[in-house]
């Protein structure tokens, strides 16, 4: 085809290029986390008042309140960095470029897996210091890099269907968050039984199915992303 | 247009048939539970309809991965058909269930492993159709619904377990304790047998209405194909 045909990069290359392009973007601009930021810090003081979060209430619901708002803040970083992609064309550049296609799905889902982390990483300590608790505990930081990772796997491919429709945005929660829902509740489950210093018995069992779940669901998405972005 | 074939015209007189021969079967015949009620009746409509629901989902993700690999619009059509009905049909299995609920659990609802898996179930297909509704491209329409199947029927069975997780740990405080516990009860014979009609019929019932909703989806499929014609 090519007079001059170039080396074609290989996957991991082809993954860590798209990733760099995203997170350099990122830096220079911050839109992306600083609204999932800025979100997250309103869902929460939306919760404070009206959960009443007392000491006797926070003790219950923390784990609750925290992955209802990294859900939220999630979906809107999930579907602006499709967006971006979009609505510029440079998806088309994409698809265009010689690599495997999945090599995008993995790219774009360790991108917003990064933006999903940071927003996290700067919420932990704020909420700590806000309710005089300490999240900053390792297995609590687990369970929020397992829960991550299956909500942004699915996510990410989701947010490349519903870029794609006619109502974009609005779909997006929509689609995700019953398929996400099993996600979400091992995350409470587990965060939850680390905070209330639970039995690791008990907090094993949703760390397995976190596990279970990020395993099928990135390797599904693997299998189908090629045939979401089709033409 | 073909006409409706003769069998399925039969199909569609026996349905009818044997919905009215379950009716009177599980009002009249079959005996009243000793501790219930007559509002146990609804069982047995309650789980026909569950058990074709249950198997309309399954076989709608089995149809996504043979449309994703053969890429013929016939398998979406079908699937469309088949998650349809099935919507309907566990639908009616949850309002029913809940008419059960109410005398026997002394509430309407309960977030039960069981109850919370069916409603994450309906949204899934609801989101579905949602989806559907958004793309104009039929190609893609068909892709993106058999994806989105694929992977409903593949987070339903993983819900069932993250509640049941939950729920097993955390006992259900509103509500008594759960189904197993809280108005089971042993067939008779009479009972089972009008049980197993009742599966029997809705499964008629089911295919009836699948194949009606098939054929349904092929007449629109053709009368879009005429439009293309027209306005060419």
């Amino acid at each position: 085809m090519d007079a001059h045909p170039t080396p074609s990069p290989s996957f991991l290359q082809a993954i860590f290029a798209i990733v760099w392009k995203d997170l350099r973007a990122e830096f220079r601009s911050f839109e992306l986390v600083s609204s999932m930021l800025v979100f997250s810090l309103l869902v929460i003081l939306i919760f404070n008042f009206a959960l009443e979060l007392d000491i006797k209430t926070r003790q219950s619901v923390t784990a609750g309140v925290l992955w209802t708002t990294f859900a939220f803040a999630g979906t809107l970083g999930l579907n602006r960095s499709m967006a971006i992609e979009k609505d510029r064309g440079s998806l088309d550049g994409l698809l265009l470029a010689p690599v495997d296609r999945s090599a995008i799905y993995f790219g774009k889902f360790i991108s917003n897996l990064a933006f999903m982390l940071l927003v996290e990483i700067i919420v932990l300590p704020i909420y700590s210091i806000l309710y005089n608790t300490n999240l900053f505990q390792p297995g609590l930081l687990l369970v929020i890099l397992l829960g991550s990772i299956g909500y942004t796997a699915v996510g990410t491919l989701l947010s490349a269907m519903s870029v794609q429709t006619r109502t974009r945005d609005v779909l997006l929660p929509i689609l995700l968050f019953p398929v996400a829902f099993s996600v979400l509740l091992a995350a409470v489950k587990a965060s939850g039984g680390f905070l209330n210093n639970s039995e690791l018995t008990e907090i094993l069992l949703p760390i397995n199915l976190l596990i279970a779940y990020d395993v099928i669901f990135i390797a599904v998405s693997f299998m189908v992303f090629d045939t979401i972005v089709e033409e | 247009m073909q006409p409706k074939p003769v069998v399925l015209r039969i199909l569609d007189v026996i349905s009818i048939l044997v919905l009215g021969i379950a009716a009177y079967l599980a009002l009249v015949i079959a005996p009243t539970e000793r501790v219930m009620g007559d509002v146990q009746r609804i069982f047995y409509f309650h789980v026909g309809t569950a058990w074709t629901a249950l198997l309309g989902f399954i076989f709608a993700a089995v149809l996504s991965v043979i449309y994703l690999i053969t890429k013929d619009r016939k398998w979406d059509r079908i699937q469309v058909a088949a998650i349809e009905v099935s919507l309907v049909f566990f639908l009616i299995t949850i309002v029913l269930g809940s008419i059960w609920a109410r005398p026997v659990w002394n509430t309407w609802w309960t977030w039960d492993p069981r109850l919370t898996t069916a409603t994450i179930t309906e949204l899934i297909y609801i989101a579905y159709f949602m989806l559907r509704q958004g793309i104009d491209d039929p190609d893609r329409r068909a892709r993106f619904g058999a994806i989105y199947a694929l992977l409903g029927g593949l987070s339903a069975p993983i819900t069932f377990f993250a509640i049941r997780l939950f729920r097993t740990i955390h006992p259900v405080v509103i509500g008594g304790s759960n189904p197993e516990a809280d108005g089971s009860f042993s067939m008779t014979g009479d009972m089972l047998n009008v049980f197993f009609f009742a599966l029997f019929t809705f499964t008629i019932i089911f295919i009836d209405l699948f194949w009606n909703r098939i054929r349904l989806g092929d007449l629109q499929e053709k009368v879009e194909q005429l439009k293309l014609k027209v306005m060419m």
